[in-house]
């Protein structure tokens, strides 16, 4: 018989393969402790934990900060509506021309986020369009629409057509409908698509980098920190912070979709 | 048909009016559902990617440096050039090289995943791919960084078993070599496998969750060594995902210009010779053109794909 138990060498190379996607992270973790500021030295020459309090006073920390969760909020919002009524769209009919808009809405996250950031660049160049906040949150909000579709979809998908013409069968017009029975059976599924988006947003550095002009969000920041480095260790804790920011949001999106064909992130 | 269908009650107010409209005209509702979205991705959206196109058939005045607005052929003829033939050739080949890798690699935890892993061990194998797959791309360049400084851990640890030399030999090697792991084409390489794997792993897991488990027992009662049954049944099987990993793999290499520019030798990679043309150059329309390369090979990839019967399994 096929044994049910997998050969060693299969089970050694899996666990294998699943350390090397998760070891460099802690690195990452050990280098914020580090008391050497000018080099990447290992084993670091001592441990201390003053570059959490550095990195609290550095003034030019905070403004990217504020500037990354502004607009990661915005476009998550923005993605949250736009997402929710594709997919209502999508999910109840077929039509002509459904094919072209399912592919439309896949698209800004198929296609490398350098073509996203350049295209944008190009229409502003075009368009005469000034930086601005507003032009980073066109970017995030065009590919975060994506991630919030692909969860609300699924959701549709699943509550089916029965349980909406029970709920118009009793009486309820489509507005009670949606506040009554949609909303209720899509929520996990919005927050979820909503904590992807946000997590997704809060990162993103290469569609950024066209879009911003000389703002600077959180990862641009530290995309400068990276070439030209000044306490090294700060560049860490923040890191840590960035990596709990969409750690944790990831973590939640799991816990609220898991146990269905749906669960969240399945296609970033 | 419609007398059947009238409603037990009158309408009360502009709530119900309108559910009786949407009931009578299906499409005026999807209008208003895809109307937003719709206008949101096809004006932003492909309006961009219809600028980006237009840019690209702009040229640069070589004198004033100016943009000039007037269609053109001459920036692509800039893009035969042998020093912008190169970057191409460059980031196509790492591409190739970490597609293929990343096939590799993602083969025994996919396999592991989908065949193996039951209950609890199969949540902690997706949250394992899933984590690293959604956690800050940045932070995961950074960490490579640390771990390919010529002062960090790989150093440290070859030193350790006493075989710096070694490291030193494969540095040597003329092209992917260089001064330290950190400023050669293999510490590109090694960062740009690690930060895509997870984009190869999930879709080959999907495809190798519907290979049935009984067509490899037949295959093996009918006394195919594993090695056959794997060459015969399960990678014919599984290469749908492959294919598929192997779209988003290959695609975000041709696009990134952040890791080759962290990790890497000083010689341009596609995107970072889109975004220096962009930028301190102001070569807006050689930037476009650069940036329509990776959607033509794109484009060739998946008509190749389409072609060898990749998507008639998914």
């Amino acid at each position: 018989m096929h044994s049910d138990r997998a050969p060693l060498m299969l089970k050694v190379a899996a666990v294998a393969g699943l350390a090397f996607l998760h070891l460099p992270i802690l690195l990452i973790f050990l280098y914020a402790f580090t008391t050497e500021e000018r080099t990447y030295q290992f084993p670091p020459p001592g441990l201390t934990l003053k570059w959490f309090g550095v990195a609290w006073e550095r003034p030019d920390i905070w403004p990217p900060l504020y500037l990354s969760l502004k607009v990661a909020a915005i476009s998550t919002a923005l993605a949250l509506v736009l997402g929710t009524l594709a997919a209502a769209a999508m999910a109840r009919a077929r039509f002509f021309g459904r094919d072209s808009i399912s592919l439309l809405v896949i698209l800004p996250i198929a296609l490398p986020g350098i073509i996203t950031g350049m295209s944008l660049r190009s229409a502003f160049a075009i368009a005469d369009i000034p930086f601005s906040t507003l032009t980073i949150v066109l970017g995030h909000a065009t590919f975060c629409v994506v991630i919030v579709y692909n969860n609300a979809v699924a959701r549709f998908r699943r509550l089916g057509g029965s349980m909406l013409e029970a709920s118009a069968d009793l009486g309820a017009n489509g507005f009670q409908t949606f506040r009554f029975v949609i909303l209720p059976n899509l929520g996990s599924a919005l927050l979820a698509g909503g904590m992807l988006a946000f997590a997704l947003s809060f990162d993103e550095v290469i569609v950024t980098t066209f879009t911003a002009g000389q703002q600077s969000t959180l990862p641009i920041w530290m995309l400068n920190e990276l070439v030209r480095p000044r306490q090294r260790p700060v560049t860490n804790v923040v890191a840590i912070v960035v990596f709990a920011a969409t750690f944790v949001p990831i973590l939640i999106a799991y816990t609220l979709t898991r146990g269905g064909a749906d669960t969240a992130g399945g296609g970033k | 048909m419609s007398a059947a269908l009238e409603p037990a009650h009158p309408p009360r107010g502009p709530g119900d009016r309108l559910t009786g409209l949407f009931w009578r005209r299906p499409w005026v509702l999807l209008a208003l559902l895809l109307a937003p979205p719709l206008l949101w991705l096809g004006v932003v959206y492909v309006g961009s990617l219809v600028a980006l196109l237009w840019q690209s058939f702009y040229s640069i005045d070589e004198f004033s440096g100016m943009v000039v607005p007037e269609l053109t052929l001459k920036t692509y003829a800039e893009l035969l050039r042998p020093s912008n033939a190169d970057v191409i050739l460059r980031t196509a080949t790492m591409a190739a090289a970490v597609t293929l890798a990343s096939a590799v690699l993602a083969f025994p935890i996919a396999y592991y995943a989908a065949r193996y892993a039951k209950g609890r061990w199969k949540a902690a194998f997706y949250l394992g791919v899933m984590l690293p797959l959604w956690s800050s791309y940045l932070v995961k360049v950074y960490a490579w960084k640390l771990i390919l400084a010529k002062e960090g851990i790989v150093t440290w640890a070859f030193e350790g078993l006493g075989a710096g030399n070694l490291l030193n030999a494969v540095l040597a090697i003329p092209v992917i070599g260089g001064n330290s792991l950190s400023t050669s084409y293999m510490g590109t390489f090694l960062v740009f496998l690690y930060v895509w794997l997870p984009f190869m792993i999930l879709p080959m897991q999907a495809s190798l969750e519907r290979v049935p488990a009984t067509m490899l027992e037949a295959s093996s009662d009918l006394g195919a060594r594993p090695g056959q049954t794997f060459r015969h049944v399960i990678l014919p099987l599984a290469m749908p995902g492959v294919i598929a990993g192997s779209i988003f793999t290959f695609s975000l290499t041709l696009g990134d210009y952040i890791i080759p520019q962290i990790v890497g030798s000083s010689r341009l990679f596609i995107g970072q010779a889109v975004y220096t043309l962009q930028g301190t150059a102001g070569n807006i329309p050689l930037a476009a053109a650069f940036a329509v390369v990776p959607i033509l090979i794109m484009l060739v990839y998946l008509a190749v794909a389409r072609r060898l019967g990749a998507f008639d399994a998914l």
